[in-house]
């Protein structure tokens, strides 16, 4: 017995050791993700994981920074020459990692490849990509492009399209010439040819080594590397949806650094030591409101109309709403209170926008003066398993609106059921999450507030069909005006006009958090992107 | 035999095709892939393009007509979200959930026979009423929190063990396993345990009643009147005849394990089939989930095609083909 005793001993020891050595490597990081990105394809689908996996290898033209101000990158300086071109003059002396240099060629390669993706899943790239109509090479420095009608944001979203190697097909001379092909007369690359790390050839900050779905994602740091090198030799991504079990990694010590742990457990990582970053999101939670139709679905009121219709109503719906104390209590202080949909400060929006204050007396004056001084009955809809507290907070605001008069009920359900029903138009007030993520104003009011218009692109997620002929022209003048102040003032007008009417009711900001292990420091980054360059050691 | 297996499969490809029917109308009903796959940012053209190289602007009939005619190629069909072959998505991932079921039914195997035995051989000593109290908890914590606790005790306090993934593969005939390697015991060894217990303690309860059961028997009695050694007693005579239960409870479990082990791969974050079932369906990925069903499907069709076999080898008064009429 004694004997069996000692030798569980020794295998015990023998395992805690082990684990000793394990921890040991201090140039290797281990991150802890909380969704798998889809692929290595740099434009496969535009997805947090994805682009910040994509980031790591990839670099665009115009790079963003934090704060989602834009830097250069590839790009070192580009200006409008006039509304239809843009010039991009490209960084000198950067090579991919395998040692070729970086031309104007990787340029239109990258844009043609777009355009010829044929497993792409999200065209977000190629919509950009399409406006350019022409692609002119002055230079063996310089890329000038050509849309056809002005485009002032392309800097920004071009900041979303990573450039790949013109290599990685076979081509003969290339032009921008997408329709007939570029000149590459070899098959364009796949998604699997990213996947198995053939095609995945960038001039980030690192290279990839390997990439197995469902088990993990190998970095090595990328010693031709242009810019400051990244202080982890190596880096090992492993997804672990659940955000228990991946709070217990950090704090077991598989993990350097975690993304996105609840913030109920906040108190738990400091407790333990554990260092955390905190970062406001570009990401804006809101109710939508169907504004725009005769009979709602989800409304009863006693006259038998859609009181949604009245800009009174909607008003009195966002007076009634508690941000702060929504903030507080159910986001546990890891979010900021929304008065515009992108934070202040960001290109484009409301310098010190007006509070949207609680004030339910308000509210109910507001209800009984358009004619509902005993409320309605109104069914709010939501995700709940999408954003971060999405049924709970429905519920607070529920209870909100409840106090004011509104008798309201709660229908939440899964993602999967949910974003086809409201595409169908079944719901009164939906709720929704929308992160800008070209940093500027101009992108929450397009999809979600703009009259539906396909030939324009112009609210597309318009659900509530509000409609307003003003906002909608101020709004395509300034998608159109390159001169940034003007744009400025023309993007503030349609905010104004926005936040006063209340077809989307914005609600919070939900915010980046980041857990990791003593000793080190960590900078978020509002689109959420967990990036191995900004985690280092604390001086 | 061979007759029988071939009726066995006749059969089986009948299963499944009912069971890619109904799966394949199921997702269909609970909403449209594409308003999780696009962004509000792309435009009607490209959405309108997409929308058709899925396939999804079709009738369903016609999608599912597509889907059996390139089924019969041998094609299931790309995932909707990884853009690959689903059938490659689940097979990448089936050695990992593959050799953690193993690990989990020896363990159940090699704990819960002999415990069962003793169980049922000193049923009102200490010992016996020991295991039998102890096998509630088995299978009376859930499976969940149990994880929970482990992880908590051997990956956060003790440091001893990982607490979730799986450790580094090596090949073995081109499939990747991570038993081969220390590192990889130590990552399998919790969720393995998580997975067995209620396995050990269903294997378990089940030898203890067959055991008091066969005690009983006359053919029993009359080996102990006979003078037969009371090893070979519980060797031939008790435990061969309550091997029959047993050994379909395992086939069972050992197919449900494969298919549905999720619960586990979650909390221990195992790159397990299972942790891709939910998440297709979550994202309405209907080729992988069809294809996960079918797979499914015929690995427990396989499985019970083994375990009637083994009844035979077990029992030899089983006979595998129905006497002719």
């Amino acid at each position: 017995m004694s004997v069996r005793l000692s030798i569980l001993a020794r295998l015990i020891c023998s395992l805690g050791c082990l684990a000793a050595a394990g921890a040991a490597h201090a140039e290797s990081l281990r991150m802890g993700l909380a969704s798998e990105p889809t692929a290595a394809d740099p434009h496969y689908h535009q997805g947090t994981p994805n682009e910040a996996l994509a980031s790591h290898i990839f670099e665009p033209l115009v790079g963003m920074n934090p704060d989602m101000q834009l830097e250069p990158r590839l790009a070192a300086s580009w200006s409008a020459v006039d509304d239809l071109t843009w010039e991009f003059k490209l960084r000198e002396g950067v090579r991919f990692s395998n040692g070729e240099p970086f031309g104007p060629d990787d340029v239109v390669f990258t844009l043609c490849r777009v355009l010829n993706n044929e497993t792409s899943l999200s065209s977000g790239f190629s919509n950009v990509a399409r406006r350019i109509v022409k692609v002119e090479v002055p230079d063996a420095q310089t890329v000038r492009l050509i849309t056809a009608t002005p485009y002032p944001v392309l800097p920004n979203e071009l900041a979303r399209v990573p450039v790949i190697w013109n290599g990685i097909a076979e081509h003969g001379k290339l032009e921008y010439s997408p329709k007939e092909g570029c000149g590459v007369t070899g098959a364009w690359p796949n998604v699997n040819d990213f996947n198995n790390g053939k095609s995945a050839i960038g001039t980030g900050p690192y290279v990839m080594k390997s990439y197995v779905k469902g088990t993990g994602i190998e970095l090595t740091r990328n010693d031709n590397y242009w810019g400051e090198k990244p202080h982890w030799e190596t880096v090992r991504m492993v997804a672990v949806p659940a955000a228990g079990p991946r709070l217990t990694g950090l704090l077991a010590g598989d993990f350097d650094i975690i993304e996105n742990p609840a913030a109920r457990d906040l108190p738990r990582i400091k407790a333990g030591g554990f260092g955390h970053e905190i970062k406001p999101s570009v990401r804006v939670m809101f109710f939508q409101l169907d504004a725009g139709r005769e009979q709602s679905p989800m409304v009863k009121s006693a006259k038998g109309d859609n009181p949604l219709q009245d800009v009174r109503v909607r008003r009195a719906i966002s007076m009634a709403i508690d941000r702060k104390a929504i903030v507080e209590r159910i986001m546990d202080g890891v979010a900021t209170p929304a008065y515009q949909f992108l934070p202040d400060g960001m290109f484009g929006t409301l310098e010190n926008p007006p509070e949207l204050k609680y004030d339910p007396a308000a509210a109910k004056a507001l209800l009984a003066e358009a004619g509902y001084p005993d409320g309605f009955e109104l069914t709010l809809s939501a995700t709940n398993d999408r954003y971060i507290n999405d049924a709970q907070v429905t519920q607070a605001v529920a209870q909100y609106l409840t106090r004011v008069g509104i008798r309201t009920r709660v229908d939440t359900m899964t993602r999967s059921v949910y974003f086809p029903r409201r595409a169908k138009r079944e719901f009164s007030a939906s709720l929704g999450g929308w992160g800008s993520e070209t940093g500027e104003a101009s992108n929450f009011i397009q999809y979600w507030t703009t009259t539906t218009r396909q030939d324009l692109g112009l609210g597309s997620s318009n659900y509530g069909a509000y409609s307003n002929p003003e906002l909608d022209e101020t709004f395509i003048e300034a998608i159109r005006t390159v001169d940034d102040a003007k744009r400025t003032e023309l993007l503030r007008k349609v905010l104004t006009i926005a936040l006063d009417e209340m077809p989307n009711v914005p609600l919070h900001f939900e915010s980046g958090l980041w857990a990791f292990r003593k000793g080190l420091v960590y900078e978020g980054r509002a689109d959420q992107r967990t990036m191995a360059t900004a985690l280092r050691p604390a001086q | 035999m061979a007759l029988f297996i071939l009726r066995r499969f006749i059969q089986s490809l009948f299963v499944i095709l009912a069971v890619s029917v109904v799966v394949f109308f199921a997702v269909y009903a609970v909403g449209d892939p594409i308003e999780l796959l696009v962004s509000p940012e792309v435009g009607q053209a490209e959405r309108d393009a997409l929308i058709a190289r899925l396939g999804l602007d079709l009738p369903i009939w016609q999608q599912y007509g597509h889907f059996l005619w390139n089924a019969l190629h041998g094609d299931l069909g790309n995932s909707f979200v990884h853009g690959m072959p689903a059938i490659e998505l689940i097979l990448q991932r089936m050695p990992a959930t593959f050799e953690l079921v193993v690990v989990a039914i020896l363990l159940t195997c090699l704990l819960g026979i002999p415990l069962g035995l003793v169980a049922g051989l000193y049923r009102d000593a200490p010992l016996g009423r020991g295991i039998m109290a102890g096998s509630v908890l088995g299978f009376s914590l859930p499976n969940f929190w149990q994880g929970m606790v482990f992880i908590l005790f051997f990956a956060v306090w003790l440091g001893w063990l990982p607490a979730s993934g799986r450790g580094p593969t090596v090949e073995v005939l081109g499939v990747p396993f991570s038993i081969f390697t220390t590192e990889g015991w130590r990552h399998v060894a919790m969720p393995a345990v998580n997975l067995a217990l209620a396995n050990i303690a269903l294997v378990l309860r089940l030898t203890a009643t067959g055991v008091v059961e066969a005690r009983t028997q006359d053919y029993v009695k009359f080996a102990r009147a006979k003078g037969v050694a009371p090893a070979r007693i519980v060797r031939r005579h008790i435990l061969r005849n309550i091997l029959i239960p047993v050994v379909t409870v395992i086939g069972m479990e050992f197919g449900s394990l494969i298919a549905y082990s999720t619960i586990t791969e979650t909390v221990f974050s195992w790159p397990g089939m299972g942790k891709l079932l939910i998440d297709s369906v979550y994202q309405l990925d209907r080729p992988v989930v069809v294809a996960y069903v079918m797979l499914v499907t015929l690995i427990f069709v396989v499985i019970n095609l083994i375990v009637d076999i083994l009844y035979a080898v077990l029992d030899p008064r089983v006979q595998l083909l129905e006497p002719a009429h």
